[in-house]
């Protein structure tokens, strides 16, 4: 998938995240992240958000987090779906996996 | 030798028995009641009058209660005017202090305030001591109700001057958490009362002079040595906010719900039993699921105890709880119950929870339900830190309460957010593990092993008993096990236990 | 396939764009939860819910609940994609809004079929209902109920059917009696589940046992409520009593007694008990359990 422009998902409720996704040059995929559980989570969160951003095969990306304590799956949807809105993409990726 | 009167004396006498020798009275006061209330020493113009009246000098104790909670006036304007006049290095003992106590941060940054000793700290006071924004000259000196209204008893905690604000009062300092008109009344002032009965001096703020003589009253007058007027001393709207607010929560109410069956089914609960709610929305709901129980087995309480809610004065007016022992109101229906039911009825401090009294009103307690904001393995528990190390909470009643009650049982959600609730080991002590005898969840109760007995009865109920590693396992394996805490190297605040001892240290938090 | 018949005395609402109430929603026991990328999420953030919905579907442990999802038309531009999305994370039942017809259901099972078999998924997996909410859709309930294999039952929802009456709700229900009961009789003639619709005044809750004891006398199996605290008064008006618990247990023992002496002939108090009495004493036992009023094991000991 290839960023055409800037994306966001996601909302500052507890339990959820909100993720902004921006075009950066060069190939650098760079988080910043804040979360109210910084302390407890913070290394797992940048690590699912990294880990989504592989996935999708996209690079060259700064993302901006604002976390509320949201599970993993919840922050792997956020930035799936802040990717997808940047790259004007429908390679959902369904899959029985 | 004679005495002013005429009558013979022997000074060696008086001398042996440690007595003086009589001097002639002076001229008698005749004037009226009405003129005496208007020119008496103890009715101050103004709370500057009052603060330099009772004596204050820079590095004394001064205390105040947290009846108002959240809707505290006294504290803080108290230590406003303090600062104003210059006083420096102050101690501030109050009962507790919540999220309206934030201008404390100020002052202590000029220097008014030096040290801190309180039951609980919240917002952005709290926020402060543990990033070590402000700097105490000590740690803050954490301590339960019952540690403290002992500690005041025997002297560990000296205070100089409290300052105490009262719904009511006359003018030489009969005072009461009530009046008739139901304006501004945090009902019991259980915790005031010990502090008006130990400190060296007592200036008593109140709303509107009540008519002498206010009594009953909760602090008498010969327990006071000023009075001053001011315009509010308290929002009461606010007592019954944050962990005392009746919750509509559906989880809440599930646990509690859960708790209710526990109870029921532990073997407690019998007729003449007595129980205890603490604050939080499950701890207190509790009561509401156990009402019907107790109608259709007709079961009745002896005595309900502790801070008091709406639902408590709806058993005992139904007749289900005999007595009501309120050491403080946790909403307004509880200060109407005190002021008009003759069965509820307000104990102070060390009534409520002295640690050194079997006569204290805990050692007779069945039945105790508490809140956590974590509970580890071993069912030590935690109410005073947040997940992420920063003070948020307060001990309140919980380790005299869970020490002394046959059946502690401790309510939390697995999980908080993305918090688990239910971990390793409790980021700060508050209440050891070996007195928690349940702990019951929203996904399953968990016994202690030193109770095998009461798993028994709540499996027979048909309840969902599991082991707290269980429970534990099944918080992480929705939210991920977290990382362990980064904590400096400074102390910020001190755990007491009940009986005054150190029992944990707070650290400041690093980010 | 997903298990077609089980109990649906609650089916809880959950909007498909809100994280905090998906992570642990089955734990209040409702018998089946429903994650909603319809009504409840807005055109801008129909992709969002989709995407979250999918994701927890496949990550978090709803235990035995079932677990249904109410897709957007196939007639908008989300349709397929929520099929599609929804048949991979293995939800167990798709439900179809606003039908109309029974072609409305055929059209959506063809794309369901389709991406059974695009993602190498047995076809007739997914389990489909119906939510009736207008005046043709009751017209045609019983053509509508009939139309699928996969059907697990019918719904009414009231408040686009009312909007399409022209009239309000009442406190009485009324405006929704022939509705009702054509669902119901369409259900019952197709040997599916009749679904009742939410009551949203959550702090009314007088009001929703007056709404549960209706329906369950029309011979409703449920009711979708949209808060935990509408769960319990739900179900205890569809448990059963203690005494339709005492009678359906002397029943049971008489059937068990019958199969043991090899005898097809259930008798009780020296009386034949019909057919259709042991299926009503076996739901009975089956409710009592599963809402804990008696053990598996008491039943088993019968």
């Amino acid at each position: 998938m290839k960023l055409v422009k800037n994306g966001t998902a996601g909302t500052m409720e507890s339990c959820d995240i909100l993720v902004q996704v921006e075009k950066t040059d060069g190939k650098k995929v760079s988080v910043e992240l804040d979360s109210s559980v910084m302390s407890l989570y913070g290394n797992k969160i940048r690590e699912v958000i990294l880990e989504t951003v592989k996935e999708c095969g996209v690079s060259g990306v700064k993302i901006v987090a604002v976390d509320k304590g949201a599970l993993d799956c919840t922050i792997r949807a956020r930035v799936k779906t802040a990717l997808l809105r940047a790259c004007e993409s429908t390679e959902y990726g369904w899959n029985v996996k | 030798m004679k005495n002013d009167i005429g009558h013979e004396i022997s000074p060696a006498l008086a001398k042996k028995l440690g007595l003086q020798v009589h001097k002639k009275a002076t001229v008698k006061d005749t004037a009226t009641l009405a003129e005496r209330l208007q020119k008496n020493g103890k009715l101050m113009d103004s709370l500057e009058d009052a603060i330099r009246a009772a004596g204050l000098k820079d590095g004394m104790t001064i205390s105040f209660h947290h009846h108002f909670r959240d809707g505290d006036y006294v504290l803080n304007d108290v230590v406003k005017k303090i600062s104003e006049m210059g006083y420096k290095d102050i101690t501030v003992a109050s009962s507790s202090l919540s999220n309206a106590h934030a201008p404390l941060v100020e002052y202590i940054k000029n220097g008014t305030v030096t040290a801190l000793q309180s039951s609980g700290c919240r917002g952005k006071l709290a926020d402060a001591i543990s990033k070590c924004e402000v700097t105490l000259k000590q740690p803050v000196i954490f301590r339960s109700h019952g540690g403290r209204a002992s500690a005041i008893a025997n002297g560990s905690l000296h205070i100089d001057i409290a300052f105490l604000g009262v719904a009511s009062c006359d003018a030489l300092g009969n005072a009461s958490g009530t009046n008739e008109s139901g304006e501004s009344m945090c009902g019991s002032l259980g915790y005031a009362r010990v502090d008006a009965r130990y400190a060296d001096k007592v200036v008593l703020l109140t709303e509107k002079l009540a008519p002498y003589p206010n009594l009953p009253a909760s602090i008498p007058a010969t327990d006071v040595d000023y009075v001053v007027k001011v315009d509010a001393i308290g929002d009461s709207s606010k007592i019954s906010s944050g962990a005392t607010r009746y919750t509509k929560n559906p989880r809440d109410l599930m646990i509690a719900e859960s708790a209710a069956k526990a109870i029921i089914a532990s073997g407690y609960f019998k007729d003449g039993f007595s129980i205890q709610t603490g604050s939080g929305g499950a701890a207190l709901a509790v009561t509401r699921f156990i009402e019907g129980e107790m109608s259709e087995k007709g079961i009745t309480a002896d005595f309900a105890l502790g801070g008091i809610t709406s639902q408590i004065v709806k058993l005992h007016e139904q007749g289900l709880v005999k007595k009501v022992l309120d050491v403080q109101g946790f909403d307004g229906e509880a200060a109407r119950s005190i002021r008009d039911n003759p069965g509820h009825i307000e104990i102070d401090g060390n009534q409520y929870a002295s640690p050194f009294n079997e006569g204290s009103a805990i050692h007779q307690l069945d039945v105790v339900i508490l809140s956590a904001l974590e509970i580890d393995t071993h069912f030590n528990v935690n109410v005073l830190t947040g997940s992420d190390g920063i003070i948020r909470g307060a001990i309140g009643g919980h380790p005299d309460t869970a020490e002394c009650a046959a059946l502690t049982v401790i309510v939390s959600p697995l999980i908080r957010g993305r918090i688990p609730c239910v971990v390793d080991k409790v980021g700060c002590l508050i209440t050891e593990g070996s007195v928690c005898d349940m702990l019951v969840t929203d996904v399953g109760i968990a016994v202690n092993p030193r109770r095998p007995e009461l798993a028994d009865r709540l499996k027979a109920a048909g309840l969902t008993v599991k082991t707290i590693e269980q429970l534990r396992d099944e918080a992480y394996a929705v939210v991920g096990k977290p990382d362990d805490l980064k904590f400096g190297d400074k102390p910020v605040a001190v755990v007491t236990d009940p009986q005054g001892r150190a029992l944990d240290v707070i650290y400041n938090v690093v980010q | 396939m997903h298990e077609k018949q089980r109990l649906r005395r609650t089916m809880m609402f959950i909007p498909g764009n809100n994280p905090g109430m998906m992570r642990d929603a089955h734990i209040y026991g409702s018998d089946s939860l429903m994650f909603d990328l319809e009504d409840s999420v807005s055109m801008a953030e129909k992709d969002a819910a989709r995407m979250l919905v999918y994701n927890a579907l496949k990550t978090i442990d709803y235990g035995k609940t079932e677990l249904v999802v109410r897709i957007n038309p196939l007639d908008t531009p989300y349709g397929r994609a929520d099929i599609e999305a929804m048949v991979c994370a293995g939800a167990h039942v798709l439900r179809m809004p606003k039908t109309e017809t029974a072609n409305d259901i055929i059209e959506c099972e063809k794309v369901i079929a389709e991406m059974e078999k695009k993602h190498g998924i047995p076809v007739g997996t997914t389990l489909m209902m119906a939510a009736i909410e207008g005046a043709l859709g009751v017209i045609n309930a019983y053509a509508i109920a009939t139309s699928s294999k996969r059907l697990i039952g019918i719904a009414l929802g009231a408040e686009d059917f009312c909007a399409n009456m022209k009239c309000q709700r009442t406190l009485s229900g009324a405006e929704l009696q022939l509705a009702r009961q054509t669902i119901v009789l369409a259900a019952r003639a197709a040997g599916i589940d009749a679904l009742d619709t939410v009551y949203s005044d959550v702090n009314n809750e007088e009001q929703l046992l007056y709404e549960a004891r209706l329906i369950k006398d029309l011979g409703f199996d449920g009711k979708s409520v949209i808060n935990p605290r509408q769960i319990a008064p739900v179900h205890s008006v569809f448990n059963p009593t203690e005494k339709d618990i005492t009678k359906a247990k002397k029943i049971v023992a008489a059937i068990k007694e019958a199969n043991a002496k090899g005898s097809g002939v259930i008798s009780l108090n020296g009386k034949m008990v019909d057919k259709p009495v042991v299926l009503r004493a076996q739901r009975v036992i089956e409710l009592a359990i599963v809402s804990g009023i008696i053990t598996k094991e008491e039943v088993d000991a019968l």
